[in-house]
């Protein structure tokens, strides 16, 4: 009981940071319909660039709660910003120009983004792992259970909640914007029907683009605490976590962002789950396999709407 | 005329939106290059610590504006009375590709053949062919999937890793077992065929289940069992020695090892030994191989599976609704893709003499892809010359130390080749996506042969 119990916490703090990531590919497939390959490149530059400002302003877990609360706003800041622009970049260099071109050409050019920016921060920070020492350091002890071998102790660390509680946040402010605003209200209105809303006034180019540039930011975000809970990060996480993150993005129904973040708690917990009661090897044969079972049982996913087929 | 419109233009320029332009461009580049170019992180005796190299962002910087500056001068401002006059003496004349294309084909089979005399027997020019002629095979059957159906298959390599897996588990576990070391020497000859039915076999378990799927989806979940059979190469630790991997023996010419001692090739020839003959021999192999792979795809491009494939590829639903089973035709492209990869598999574990599940990671199912891609989905020479570009290119980066001195230091030119490959693949997508030879003569045609502008096809093309 209390080892699920401190699964149960692991796999709520990973499937945070996958969700994050997921609701860049949904909002951007909502819209216009294809997978941006490079989403999860782009989460690997957020975290780079947030690994960069950390040893930049020589960050470390010794200083007080408050300045590193504050310090860590700055880099999520920059990392967000950063990151903003290369998939703002990429959406106008890669992707713009190829809207009406054959169905399988943005998809291609998506990969081929995807190895480009992989190999630009390899060339440029070389490929060696970019350790940190841990910043956000403590927890608290939930329960403590004596075994034969010793005691077992649930713990949450402050790090875990960090995670979660920033996960709520921006996931409440993302809300509002799409709930409340008029972008966001452009937003749905150009997922309904681009041609539609592009006649009543809506530029829809911009409107694309600042759905890249947010997908960016949750994604750097996610790159952000990603780097800080595992300490290490180098230019090639984003595959794997942006295939989990595609995965969760599917399982939740692609195009639904409350499925999204559903998808990432899903992922994140069976993930964690596999890898405490059966092998560890396996972990990633395992969300993989998911993704399969889903797509080919499940397309719709948990809270996406059935696709209709039209000619 | 020409010197009128110039001048028209000239005086046209929007000077406070072209400003305002080029420093929209200097913002986005700097928070493209701050953190990522402008430092980096370097080990020193104690700790990690930032270099800074704002010198090189001003000189990109430079660059990009520059180049920014001239398109906004005299490309993005020209006059568009220009733009019809370059295209109506389109189709008029035959183009240069349409006169000499019927030839390239047979030139390049001529001289592949020919190749090991005009090297002189140089093993460096001969591996490197190896290598390119592997690649070309590669793309032909991925080809198949990706340039005729018209299905994106991420996962290509799993297929080329089941192949080459069953050349290393067969010959060196099971057939020892089974027939004892007599039948050795002739390994690599039964393998051959088991290693694509095999993979073929593969290709309709994987292809089964997922073929329903829309064609982005579908390349998510070939991508995930390509990765799947890594990851199980690797911790099926039993059965393939994991990440250590396997070394399989040599392939033989029709049971005659090519070895010193009596009864080698070189002693049944009465020759005088020489490893070089092992290289060419395996030259040929795949050189045959390849043309196989070529020849059968041609074949059946022309039978009605293979039209059913293109048909597929232009529009699914029209198929559907004419009656072709898309779930059979797609099924035999992956499956009939997936059995050269096999061949080619094969063909890897034999030349290599080793196997281990680094060899197939995605990046090569990329590099791949990018062949294809770059040769112009669904043209077969195209692919030739893609492949020789791209490996070519691998390879002149590998000994290209000229760079060396203008790169930043600590920077390895290996690295950019990738980084050019992606590029490559945006680049083809946004200016050539039908790739650089778009006239095609159609397969079908009613009473006369007549070449088709790649710009008449929908999608991809004839």
């Amino acid at each position: 009981m209390e080892y699920f119990l401190q699964q149960l916490i692991n796999g709520i703090t990973l499937g945070s940071i996958y969700g994050l990531i997921a609701i860049g590919y949904t909002m951007v497939y909502g819209i216009i319909g294809m997978i941006n390959f490079a989403h999860g490149d782009v989460f690997m530059v957020g975290s780079v660039a947030a690994f960069l400002v950390i040893l930049g302003i020589g960050l470390t877990g010794g200083s007080g709660l408050l300045l590193i609360l504050l310090a860590l706003i700055l880099v999520a800041a920059v990392a967000m910003i950063v990151a903003s622009a290369y998939n703002w970049t990429i959406e106008r260099l890669a992707y713009k120009p190829l809207r009406g071109s054959f169905r399988l050409a943005p998809l291609i050019s998506a990969i081929g983004m995807s190895i480009v920016l992989q190999e630009f921060v390899r060339v440029n920070q070389e490929g060696r792992p970019k350790p940190v020492q841990p910043i956000v350091t403590g927890g608290y002890e939930l329960m403590t259970r004596v075994t034969e071998t010793g005691e077992f102790i649930v713990r949450l660390t402050n790090m875990q909640i960090l995670i979660i509680v920033s996960t709520l946040i921006l996931m409440a402010v993302f809300t509002i914007l799409i709930q409340k605003t008029s972008l966001g209200r452009a937003q749905r209105a150009c997922e309904q029907d681009m041609k539609m809303a592009s006649l009543l006034g809506i530029d829809v180019d911009r409107t694309i683009s600042i759905t890249f540039i947010m997908g960016a930011a949750l994604a750097a975000f996610a790159g952000l605490m990603f780097f800080l809970y595992y300490g290490v990060t180098d230019f090639f996480v984003g595959f794997l976590a942006g295939i989990k993150a595609f995965t969760a993005a599917v399982l939740g129904g692609i195009g639904s962002l409350p499925g999204a973040m559903l998808g990432g708690l899903i992922i994140g917990l069976i993930e964690t789950m596999w890898s405490a009661y059966f092998t560890v090897e396996y972990k990633d044969v395992a969300a993989f396999t998911v993704l399969v079972i889903v797509l080919i049982f499940m397309p719709q996913g948990l809270l996406g709407k059935p696709e209709v087929e039209k000619v | 005329m020409a010197a009128q419109d110039a001048a028209s233009a000239r005086t046209a320029y929007d000077w406070p939106a072209i400003l305002k332009d080029l420093a929209g461009t200097a913002i986005v580049s700097m928070l493209l290059m701050v953190p990522i170019v402008s430092y980096k992180s370097v080990i020193t005796q104690y700790s990690l610590v930032l270099e800074a190299r704002w010198g090189t962002v001003f000189i990109i910087l430079g660059i990009i504006l520059a180049a920014r500056l001239l398109m906004h001068l005299f490309v993005w401002n020209r006059p568009p009375a220009a733009l019809p006059a370059a295209k109506s003496s389109g189709p008029a004349k035959a183009s240069l590709t349409d006169r000499i294309g019927p030839s390239v084909f047979p030139v390049l089979v001529a001289f592949a053949i020919l190749l090991p005399i005009i090297s002189g027997g140089d093993r460096r020019t001969i591996d490197l062919s190896i290598y390119i002629l592997t690649y070309i095979m590669l793309a032909w059957g991925l080809n198949i999937v990706v340039g005729l159906a018209g299905l994106l298959d991420l996962g290509y390599v799993a297929f080329y890793a089941v192949g080459a897996y069953a050349y290393a588990l067969l010959s060196t576990i099971y057939f020892p077992y089974w027939f004892g070391d007599g039948m050795l020497p002739w390994a690599f000859y039964i393998t051959l065929p088991l290693a694509g039915l095999l993979a073929a076999l593969w290709g309709v378990i994987l292809g089964f289940p997922v073929l329903r799927l829309r064609g982005d989806y579908l390349a998510i979940v070939t991508l995930a069992f390509g990765e799947i059979i890594r990851l199980v190469l690797i911790n099926w630790f039993s059965f393939t020695n994991g990440p250590q991997g396997i070394t399989v023996p040599k392939a033989t010419f029709f049971g005659l090892p090519f070895s010193a001692g009596p009864g080698g090739f070189a002693d049944f020839f009465g020759i005088e030994h020489n490893r070089i003959y092992y290289y060419i021999f395996l030259y040929y192999v795949i050189l045959i191989l390849a043309l196989v792979t070529y020849f059968v795809t041609n074949r059946l491009r022309r039978l009605p599976i293979g039209r059913a494939w293109e048909a597929l590829r232009e529009d699914e639903i029209a198929c559907r609704s004419l009656g072709i089973n898309t779930t059979n035709t797609k099924l035999t492209a992956f499956a009939i893709g997936a059995m050269f990869g096999g061949f080619a598999g094969c063909f890897f574990a034999t030349r290599q003499g080793f196997v281990s599940p680094e060899s197939f990671v995605f990046i090569e199912s990329a590099i791949i892809l990018a062949i294809v891609v770059l040769g112009g989905l669904g043209s077969q020479i195209g692919i030739v010359f893609a492949a020789i570009a791209i490996m070519g290119s691998f390879e002149l980066f590998r000994e290209l130390t000229i760079f060396q001195d203008y790169l930043p230091e600590g920077t390895d030119p290996v690295h950019f080749r990738m980084l050019a490959v992606g590029l490559a693949m945006v680049l083809m997508m946004r200016f050539r996506p039908r790739g650089f030879v778009t006239r095609r003569q159609p397969t079908v045609f009613l009473k006369e042969r007549k070449a088709v502008s790649g710009d008449l096809v929908k999608e991809g093309h004839g």
